[in-house]
C-alpha cells in the first residue's frame, strides 16, 4: 500500500512525484511507456513561458508564473539545461499592436516582471534577422529548457528520495477500496490511499476509470522542424507571433542544445505523425517572422500532441475521493508543472495525506558534460577517467563516459532514444547514424540487454531483426 | 604535454587520409601523424565489403576492405604515426594546432607544420529531406544499415524499401536481398538515378527489384516500427501527384539520399567553404584559403570513386610535405567559375605558377546530357579549351585537365560550361 | 539484339549484343566489355561478396568474396553455403574460407584480416 500513486511520468507526474518524495510519503509512479518523459514532454516547444498569455485570475496564470520561478530553482539544483533568453511577441501590423498591449496588461496583472513593449528600432537591433515589425512585447523572464531532461531529473530525484517508478505499467482500471484505490496495471495491481492522475493526453481515460466523464479531451497535434546548429543563432530570443485562436502560433527559438526550433501548427489529431501540409504551414508561417530561416538545415521533424480539453483552464480537482486530476495540461503545462505539483501536495494534505517534510531529502544532481568543459577541465577529466576520452557521438561530442553515466542513472534507459534523452547522443545532424550502433553496444554491455531486444524508443520500436549467417538466407 | 611539431598532421584515416599521409612521407615529410576517430584505419571502406574498388588505381577489382588494406599495409616501415580512437575536437588554422581526445592519451594539443583535412562525409538523413509520417523505428540511412549488416552481423529488416538511388542504397538492395530480406523497390525522386549504371544493373536488375524514377515516399506509417510506406509519383517540380500513390507493406526503409562533406571542424576553424561542394575552397594543390591547411577526399567534395579520392589525396599530401619544408606557392590566381550546366569545380582557384604541366579539374554537371557534348572553358569571352563527351550525369564525377599553356592564356577567370550539339 | 549495361567498370557502357551474330558486342569501350557482353548472354557470372561469422575476433564478422566470378544462378546457393559457418580468429587476408564453393571450382576467401 502506497500513500500516493501517480499515474503518468511526463513532466507533470514527475514534478508531483518529486515534490511528494521530499515529504515522508511513499510514492509509486505508474508509467505506460518503457521510459519516463515519453509523451508530450518530449515533443513540445521547450519553452518556459513568462506568463503574460493566460487570463489573469485563472489557475493557468497562477501556475505559469509560479512554475517559471520554481523551474529556475529546480533546473539550477538538478543541473537541467535552462537558459533565460527572453521572448519577443511580434506585431507586424498596427492592428496587432493593441494585442501586445493586452498581453502586457495580462502579464502585469499576473505578476510577470520586466515586461516592456519595444519599438521597431529596438527589435531590429536585438534581432537583425526578423521581418520588419511595428512593435514587440519583450519578456526577459522567458526561458528555454531541455524538457525531457527536466522531467527525467525530477523523476530521478523522486527515486533518490524513495519513490518507485514502474515503467511499462499502463493503468487499465481503478477500483475504490476502503483505504483508497486499487489500480490495475500491465505489471500488476497497485494499492494506494491517494491517486494523482497526470496521464497527459490520456488523463480523460484515466479520469473515467474513477468517475463519470466531466471533461472532454481534444488532442491537438503540433509539428516542428529542428534545425542544425549552424542555424542556431539565427535568432537569440524566443520569437512568437501574436497569438490567435489556434494557440500561441508558430515560434522560432534557439534550443538549449544550440539548435533552432521552428513550430508548431495546430490541428485536431491525436497523432505524432508529420504531414506535408502541416510542415508547409509551419515553414510559411515561420518565414513571416524570420524570412531567411534556412529550413534546408532541418535535421529532424517531429510532432507532439497537446492535451487540450473542452475547458480553457487546466483541470485540477478530485474526480472522486482521493483521486486527483491534473488534466488538460496543455501549454504552458511544461512551465506550470512544479507549481501544479505544489498545489497537488497541498490539496492532498487537505484531504488527509500526512506529509511532513523529510529531514534531509536529496535536492541536487550533477552531470558531466564533456563538451561544456574547458580544455584544462577536459585534460584533467580524461587523465583521471579515460572513458571520457572516447567520443561516441561526434556531432554532439558525447563521450563514452557520459553514455555509461546515462546507463547507470537511477532510472536507467532501455532504448537508444532513452540514452539520447539522458546523454544527448544522437541529437545532432547525423541523427544517430554513426553513433547508434556504438550506443547500442554500450547500452547492451552496461545494462545487460540483448542488442536484438534494444528498441529505438518505445516498446515495439525494434531496430534489429536478427543475426546474419544464422540461417536467415532462405530464399523463395 | 608533447612539444613535438609534426611536419604533417592528417585528420582522418580513411582512404583520403591514408593516401595523403603516404604521399606526404614519400615527398619528404619527416614526421607524419594520422588521427583517426575509429578504432581502426580504413574509414568507411571497412564496411563496403562489395567489389568494384581499385580498377583505376590498382587496375584490378578489389573490395573496400582490400582497397583500404593495401594502403594500411603500405604504412608499414614508413614511420608514419597513427593515433586511433582519437577524435579531433577543434582546429586552429593559424597555428596549425589540433585539439584531440582519446581514451589512451586523454585531451591533447598537437601541432603540425601543415594540416591535411580528410574527415570524409556523412549521409543525409530523413530530416534533411523532410519525409512526412510517423517517426517509427526501421528508417535507416543506407550506410548505418550497411554497418549493422556487414560489420556487426545484424539484419535490420525483412521487407525493405529503398529511398534514393545513390550507390550505397543500390549496394544495400543487393546485400539485403542476398541475406534473405525482400527488397520491394527502389524509389528515386529525380527522373534519373543518382548511382552508377552498373549498380542499377547488378544490384537491382539482377534481382528483379523495380526502380521507380520520379517517385518519392509521401507517408511513413507504423505506430512503433515501420509498417507501410506510401509512394507517389512527382511532377517536374518534385511535388507529389495526387492519385498516383502506391502503398508498400514494409518494415524497413533505407535512405540513400546523398552525402554531405563533414566540415564542422573546417567551419569551426574559419576556413572558407564553398556552398556548392559544402567543402573547403581549394587551390590547385588542395590548399585551402587558410595557408598550410589542405583538404582532400569526401570532406572536400563527394566523389563517386575511391580511386579519384586516392589521386586527389596524394596531391594534397605532396603539397602538405612541400609546405612543411617551407616551400610556398606564389603567383596570381585564376578563379574557376561555374557556367551553364556545371554544378561545381574542384579546385576553385588555380595559381598558374604552381602548375607544372596543368591542373586536373574535377566537377559535376547539373543534369543528364547525352549526345555530342563539349565541356568548354571560356576566359575573357573567348573559348580557350573544349573537351568532347557523349554522356554526362550528376551522379558521375567528371574531370578535365587544363594544360599550363591554356592556363597561361587565361585572364583572372575561367568559366567551365556544358555545350550541347556539335560546335 | 540485347541491350545491357556493362558492369565491368564504373563507366557503365551501354552494350548491344547481337545474339544472332555470334554475340557480337558494340557500344563497349574496352575488350573486357566485349567479353562481358558475350558472357552475360551465354553464361552470366558474378562475384559474390558477403561475410562469415568469426569467433574470438575483434569483429564478429569477416568480409569474404568468391575469388573468381561464379555462375549467376548459383549466387543464392553460395550465400546458403556461408550460412551457419563460424571461423575461428585469427583470419588472414586471402585465407580460403570455403574451397570449391558449391562445386563451382571457385573459393570463398577472406578480404581482410580479423
Amino acid at each position: 500500500m502506497f500513500d500516493v500513486a501517480v499515474i503518468g511520468c511526463g513532466i507533470t507526474g514527475a514534478a508531483v512525484a518529486c515534490a511528494l518524495a521530499r515529504r515522508e510519503v511513499s510514492v509509486v509512479v505508474l508509467e505506460a511507456e518503457n521510459d519516463v518523459a515519453m509523451g508530450t514532454t518530449k515533443a513540445n516547444s521547450a519553452i518556459l513561458h513568462a506568463g503574460y498569455d493566460p487570463e489573469p485570475g485563472t489557475r493557468m496564470a497562477k501556475w505559469n508564473v509560479r512554475g517559471a520561478a520554481l523551474a529556475k530553482e529546480l533546473c539550477e539544483a538538478l543541473d537541467v539545461p535552462r537558459k533565460q533568453i527572453g521572448s519577443l511577441v511580434l506585431a507586424f501590423t498596427d492592428e496587432e499592436v493593441p494585442h501586445l498591449e493586452k498581453l502586457l496588461a495580462n502579464g502585469i496583472a499576473n505578476g510577470v516582471e520586466g515586461l516592456r513593449i519595444l519599438t521597431a528600432q529596438e527589435v531590429a537591433e536585438m534581432e537583425p534577422h526578423l521581418a520588419p515589425v511595428k512593435a514587440a512585447l519583450y519578456a526577459p523572464s522567458a526561458a528555454i529548457v531541455n524538457p525531457w531532461e527536466y522531467a527525467i531529473a525530477l523523476a530521478e530525484n523522486a527515486v533518490e528520495n524513495g519513490a518507485q517508478v514502474r515503467l511499462s505499467s499502463a493503468v487499465t482500471g481503478a477500483e475504490r477500496t476502503e483505504q483508497g484505490w486499487l489500480l490495475h496495471t500491465k505489471t500488476g495491481d497497485v494499492e494506494a490511499r491517494f491517486v494523482v492522475n497526470a496521464a497527459g493526453v490520456r488523463a480523460g481515460e484515466v479520469h473515467e476509470m474513477a468517475a463519470p466523464r466531466s471533461f472532454e479531451t481534444h488532442p491537438c497535434r503540433g509539428e516542428y522542424y529542428l534545425l542544425d546548429k549552424c542555424e542556431g543563432t539565427r535568432v537569440s530570443h524566443v520569437i512568437f507571433q501574436c497569438p490567435n485562436k489556434l494557440g500561441k502560433g508558430v515560434l522560432v527559438s534557439p534550443t538549449v542544445h544550440g539548435n533552432l526550433i521552428v513550430g508548431p501548427n495546430a490541428d485536431d489529431a491525436n497523432s505524432v505523425a508529420n504531414t506535408a501540409s502541416g510542415l508547409a504551414f509551419v515553414a510559411e508561417t515561420a518565414r513571416k517572422s524570420v524570412p531567411d530561416v534556412d529550413l534546408r538545415q532541418n535535421i529532424r521533424n517531429f510532432a507532439g500532441v497537446r492535451a487540450n480539453t473542452d475547458q480553457s483552464d487546466f483541470i485540477f480537482g478530485f474526480a472522486a475521493p482521493g483521486f486527483l486530476d491534473l488534466a488538460g495540461m496543455k501549454s504552458p503545462g511544461l512551465t506550470a508543472a512544479p507549481a501544479a505539483a505544489e498545489d497537488a501536495v497541498r490539496v492532498l494534505e487537505e484531504a488527509g495525506l500526512d506529509a511532513p517534510a523529510k529531514a534531509d531529502p536529496v535536492t541536487t544532481r550533477r552531470k558531466i558534460r564533456f563538451r561544456e568543459l574547458s580544455d584544462e577541465e577536459r585534460a584533467k577529466l580524461t587523465a583521471e577517467r579515460p572513458e571520457y576520452g572516447r567520443v561516441i557521438c561526434r556531432c554532439e561530442t558525447i563521450t563514452e563516459g557520459e553514455i555509461i553515466d546515462a546507463c547507470r542513472e537511477v532510472i536507467p534507459p532501455c532504448s537508444i532514444d532513452g540514452v539520447k534523452r539522458r546523454a544527448g547522443s544522437g541529437m545532432g545532424r547525423c541523427q544517430g547514424g554513426f553513433c547508434g550502433p556504438r550506443v547500442m553496444e554500450i547500452l547492451s554491455r552496461e545494462c545487460g540487454l540483448d542488442p536484438l531486444a534494444i528498441p529505438q524508443d518505445g516498446t515495439g520500436s525494434y531496430i534489429l531483426t536478427g543475426h546474419t549467417k544464422e540461417g536467415g538466407t532462405r530464399h523463395e | 604535454m608533447s612539444e613535438k611539431v609534426y611536419d604533417v598532421v592528417v585528420v582522418g584515416g580513411g582512404p583520403a587520409g591514408l593516401a595523403a599521409a603516404l604521399s606526404a612521407k614519400e615527398n619528404g615529410a619527416e614526421s607524419v601523424l594520422i588521427l583517426e576517430r575509429d578504432h581502426e584505419l580504413g574509414g568507411i571502406l571497412n564496411q563496403c565489403i562489395h567489389s568494384g574498388f581499385g580498377l583505376q588505381w590498382f587496375k584490378e577489382e578489389l573490395t573496400g576492405p582490400e582497397y583500404a588494406g593495401r594502403f594500411i599495409a603500405q604504412l608499414e616501415g614508413t614511420g608514419i604515426e597513427t593515433a586511433l580512437d582519437t577524435m579531433v575536437l577543434s582546429l586552429d588554422a593559424q597555428t596549425h594546432t589540433v585539439h584531440a581526445v582519446s581514451r589512451t592519451e586523454g585531451f591533447r594539443s598537437i601541432r603540425g607544420r601543415a594540416i591535411v583535412l580528410a574527415m570524409g562525409c556523412r549521409e543525409r538523413t530523413r530530416g534533411a529531406i523532410g519525409t512526412p509520417g510517423m517517426r517509427c523505428s526501421g528508417v535507416f540511412t543506407a550506410g548505418t544499415a550497411q554497418r549493422y549488416v556487414n560489420m556487426e552481423g545484424y539484419m535490420v529488416g525483412r521487407r525493405v524499401l529503398i529511398l534514393g538511388s545513390g550507390d550505397i542504397g543500390l549496394i544495400m538492395a543487393r546485400r539485403m536481398t542476398l541475406e534473405g530480406a525482400k527488397v520491394l523497390a527502389c524509389v528515386e525522386v529525380m527522373p534519373y538515378s543518382g548511382g552508377l549504371a552498373r549498380n542499377i544493373a547488378q544490384c537491382l536488375d539482377d534481382f528483379g527489384i523495380p526502380l521507380y524514377l520520379s517517385h518519392t515516399i509521401v507517408d511513413i506509417q507504423g505506430d512503433r516500427r515501420v509498417e507501410r510506406a506510401v509512394v507517389a509519383q512527382v511532377d517536374e517540380h518534385r511535388r507529389p501527384i495526387p492519385g498516383t500513390e502506391i502503398t508498400f507493406d514494409c518494415d524497413t526503409i533505407l535512405l540513400s539520399v546523398g552525402l554531405i562533406p563533414e566540415n564542422e571542424l573546417t567551419r569551426g576553424a574559419g576556413v572558407e567553404i564553398d556552398a556548392r561542394t559544402n567543402g573547403a575552397v581549394v587551390r590547385e594543390n588542395m590548399e585551402t584559403e587558410s595557408e598550410g591547411v589542405f583538404a582532400c577526399g569526401n570532406v572536400l567534395h563527394v566523389h563517386d570513386l575511391v580511386d579519384y579520392v586516392t589521386a586527389e589525396s596524394r596531391r594534397a599530401g605532396a603539397a602538405a610535405a612541400a609546405y612543411a619544408r617551407g616551400e610556398r606557392a606564389e603567383g596570381g590566381e585564376i578563379t574557376l567559375k561555374n557556367g551553364a550546366g556545371i554544378g561545381y569545380t574542384v579546385p576553385q582557384r588555380v595559381r598558374v605558377q604552381n602548375c607544372e604541366k596543368g591542373v586536373d579539374v574535377f566537377f559535376r554537371v547539373r543534369a543528364v546530357y547525352d549526345g555530342d557534348l563539349r565541356i568548354a572553358a571560356y576566359s575573357g569571352g573567348e573559348r580557350i579549351a573544349a573537351f568532347r563527351r557523349t554522356h554526362l550525369a550528376p551522379g558521375e564525377m567528371e574531370r578535365v585537365t587544363l594544360p599550363r599553356a591554356i592556363l597561361e592564356k587565361a585572364g583572372e577567370e575561367i568559366t567551365l560550361c556544358v555545350e550541347e550539339g556539335a560546335t | 539484339m540485347r541491350e545491357l549495361v556493362c558492369i565491368v567498370c564504373p563507366k557503365g557502357c551501354r552494350l548491344r549484343v547481337d545474339e544472332e551474330n555470334d554475340f557480337a558486342v558494340t557500344g563497349n569501350s574496352c575488350p573486357r566489355g566485349a567479353q562481358y557482353g558475350r558472357e552475360e548472354c551465354t553464361n552470366p557470372t558474378r562475384v559474390v561478396t558477403s561475410t562469415v561469422a568469426v569467433s574470438g575476433g575483434v569483429h564478429p564478422r569477416c568480409p569474404v568474396k568468391t575469388n573468381a566470378p561464379i555462375p549467376k544462378s548459383k549466387m543464392f546457393d553460395v550465400m546458403a553455403a556461408l550460412d551457419g559457418l563460424v571461423i575461428p580468429a585469427p583470419v588472414a587476408l586471402g585465407q580460403v574460407i570455403v574451397p570449391d564453393v558449391c562445386g563451382t571450382g571457385v573459393d570463398i576467401v577472406a578480404t581482410r584480416s580479423v
